[in-house]
């Protein structure tokens, strides 16, 4: 188990040191942030000048250096357009996209969940074949229509949820969040909805595949013979077994919401760091773009390598196979 | 996430070919027997024929300057332009005609989706064979890679070169090949560690046969069914991020109006009602990709032995 963990972990940290190169030389080639920042009429030497304050004359390998030493301090530069931490602008923004993909989450898991339940039990009848078909387009549907097709609809045709932005957030036991208001989930609603489609979609297929293949078990028959109710043969004994992969899979999904957050906030103004990427490439905020691909990367091998552990823990054929191979 | 996608690759096999009829012939009329497959075949047929004839099926020219007036802009659909051509699909705010618009947008979309794809997989096959064919490290550095790429989502991935590579068409399609190459490589190398191990390649290195040609004219035809699976859903799921993309004011320049860019420009008319300059590019982009998936849907169920009883 030990030298598992340390393959893995080692694994993990030599993506992120990739990572880093790759972005960092990429996001450097990518234009002169001073022709955007300084007034065209600047000087020359104003310009040497604003070059030299932002360190940006050093030579490329240095600056990579400069970029490392703070990056593993956690500073990983200054924002050129908010004059702030880079670090800081995006976690300040953060805690919007974590409240958007937890809520995405919760509907993934109350309508997944169930929906591929019922698709698995009953794959023959009109509804199981609905919900499979639903499946099939929320999967291929690209997400950014399907969002203003949902503004269209409830937002200006019905009038019935807000279109666009986040309620204030408010403190409550320690946790600010803009949730505990009813304002806040009217708020929350189109855009969460919106990020969930793909993965309910997901989930629905994997639940059901799971539920058909557990059926035929052995188990299942025995807990039936038992005379066992079909409530508790499903909720105790089939789901038990299935819940596995499904909690597996939402795990790694929550890296992916994170990252497909940037269409979704894009398109319903939600002010989280997804919003702040699409600006600041265009903007050519170099240290925001390099914080938040870092960041996001960062959240991404994480996420990975919890999953990883906690299914090798939970699964001990995973640990054995990779250390046999 | 890697287990299941690679065992079900590896363990694909070709279809064993019927005494009688040539199992071109079957599979053929195998897709044919599903009408939703064909409705899907019919609606793909129309979009690319309407993609590939844009220029002389549509009413008008939309990005030659001298065609369109902006006083004709932002008109509902059905309204006569001031020349006399009927708006079907309404206007745009520059007073283009949106059938043309999604016309056009559909030729760059689709052109984009399938060069993309096909680069892909040209690369990912060929890394795919290779790491089955030559094993050992050359197998675990190609193979580390695809699970480490496949480990983070696409738009991560995109976004990482876009803000590295920049802006243009060329740029979004490098980005389109580096996120699917690694479905092809993993797919290919699947289905080729197990082709590898049968008589057929055997006979053909008792025959001295040069190694490429064994790799080319011997395993990659039989590799061929799961990869035109994985290649049709790719080609939806290119379209689709390139839409994104677009959408994000990310991907293709405005001079090459792509079906997300004409999505992107009515997105602020959408508030108020005028619902046109987005609702009919994004009808266009779903049913070419639900087409496209309706399709390699029932390709999968023919070319997997698996799910035959």
């Amino acid at each position: 188990m030990t030298v598992y963990l340390i393959r893995r972990l080692m694994q993990a940290g030599l993506v992120l040191a990739v990572m880093s190169v790759l972005v960092f030389l990429g996001v450097f080639a990518v234009g002169d942030p001073i022709e955007i920042l300084i007034s065209p009429e600047a000087t020359q030497f104003e310009k040497e000048e604003a070059r030299r304050a932002l360190g940006l004359d050093l030579p490329l390998w240095q600056q990579y250096l400069v970029f490392l030493e703070n990056a593993v301090q956690g500073d990983l530069g200054r924002s050129f357009v908010f004059n702030m931490p880079a670090i800081q602008v995006i976690l300040m923004r953060f805690p919007a996209t974590l409240e958007l993909a937890l809520v995405a989450m919760l509907w993934t898991v109350l309508f997944g969940v169930p929906l591929g339940l019922w698709a698995g039990l009953k794959p023959n009848s009109v509804s199981g074949k609905t919900i499979m078909a639903g499946s099939i387009l929320g999967f291929s549907l690209p997400s950014f229509w399907v969002g203003l097709m949902l503004i269209m609809t409830f937002a200006v045709m019905l009038g019935w949820l807000p279109s666009t932005g986040r309620a204030e957030p408010v403190t409550m036991f320690g946790i600010t969040s803009s949730l505990w208001t009813a304002k806040g989930w009217a708020h929350v609603m189109l855009p969460s909805v919106n990020l969930a489609l793909g993965q309910i979609a997901l989930v629905i297929r994997l639940t059901r595949a799971g539920v058909r293949e557990a059926m035929l078990m052995d188990y299942v028959k025995f807990a039936r013979a038992k005379g066992l109710t079909q409530r508790r043969v499903i909720g105790v004994h089939v789901m038990k077994n299935i819940m596995i992969p499904i909690v597996t899979v939402l795990g790694l999904e929550l890296g992916s919401l994170i990252a497909f957050a940037v269409v979704t906030e894009s398109i319903f103004a939600w002010p989280g760091m997804g919003k702040l990427i699409i600006d600041s490439i265009n903007l050519l905020d170099r240290p925001i773009v390099v914080a938040y691909l870092m960041m996001t990367v960062f959240l991404v091998i994480l996420i990975n390598f919890a999953v990883d552990v906690l299914y090798s823990v939970l699964d001990p054929r995973v640990r054995l196979k990779d250390s046999g191979s | 996430m890697s287990g299941p996608a690679a065992k079900s690759a590896g363990t694909t096999e070709p279809k064993a070919a019927a005494a009688s009829a040539s199992p071109w012939r079957l599979a053929i009329e195998e897709f044919f027997a599903s009408p939703v497959a064909v409705v899907g075949l019919v609606l793909l047929l129309g979009v690319v024929i309407i993609a590939v004839f844009a220029p002389w099926i549509s009413p008008q020219n939309p990005y030659d300057l001298a065609q369109i007036d902006i006083m004709d802009g932002r008109q509902p659909p059905g309204t006569q332009s001031m020349e006399g051509l009927t708006f079907w699909l309404g206007s745009d705010d520059q007073g283009r005609d949106m059938l043309s618009a999604i016309f056009y947008g559909l030729r760059i979309s689709l052109a984009v989706g399938v060069v993309s794809a096909l680069v892909a997989l040209a690369l990912g096959t060929v890394m795919g064979m290779v790491a089955a064919f030559f094993g050992g490290w050359v197998d675990s550095l190609i193979m580390r890679i695809v699970d480490i790429q496949l480990s983070f989502p696409a738009i991560l991935i995109a976004l990482i070169l876009i803000a590295v590579l920049g802006q243009g068409v060329d740029k979004v399609v490098i980005a389109l090949i580096t996120v699917q190459w690694a479905y092809y490589a993993r797919t290919v190398r699947g289905t080729a560690l197990v082709e590898r191990r049968r008589e057929y390649i055997e006979a053909a290195t008792c025959l001295a046969l040069s190694r490429p040609r064994i790799l080319f004219r011997h395993l990659l035809p039989n590799c061929l069914p799961p990869l035109i699976v994985v290649a049709t859903v790719q080609v939806a799921g290119a379209i689709a991020l390139e839409a994104t993309l677009s959408f994000l004011g990310l991907g293709l320049p405005i001079t090459e109006p792509s079906l997300g860019l004409l999505i992107a420009n009515g997105f602020e008319y959408l508030l108020s009602g005028k619902y046109w300059i987005s609702f009919f590019p994004g009808i266009a982009l779903l049913v070419t990709i639900v087409a496209i998936n309706l399709v390699g849907d029932q390709l999968r169920d023919i070319l997997n032995p698996r799910l035959k009883k």
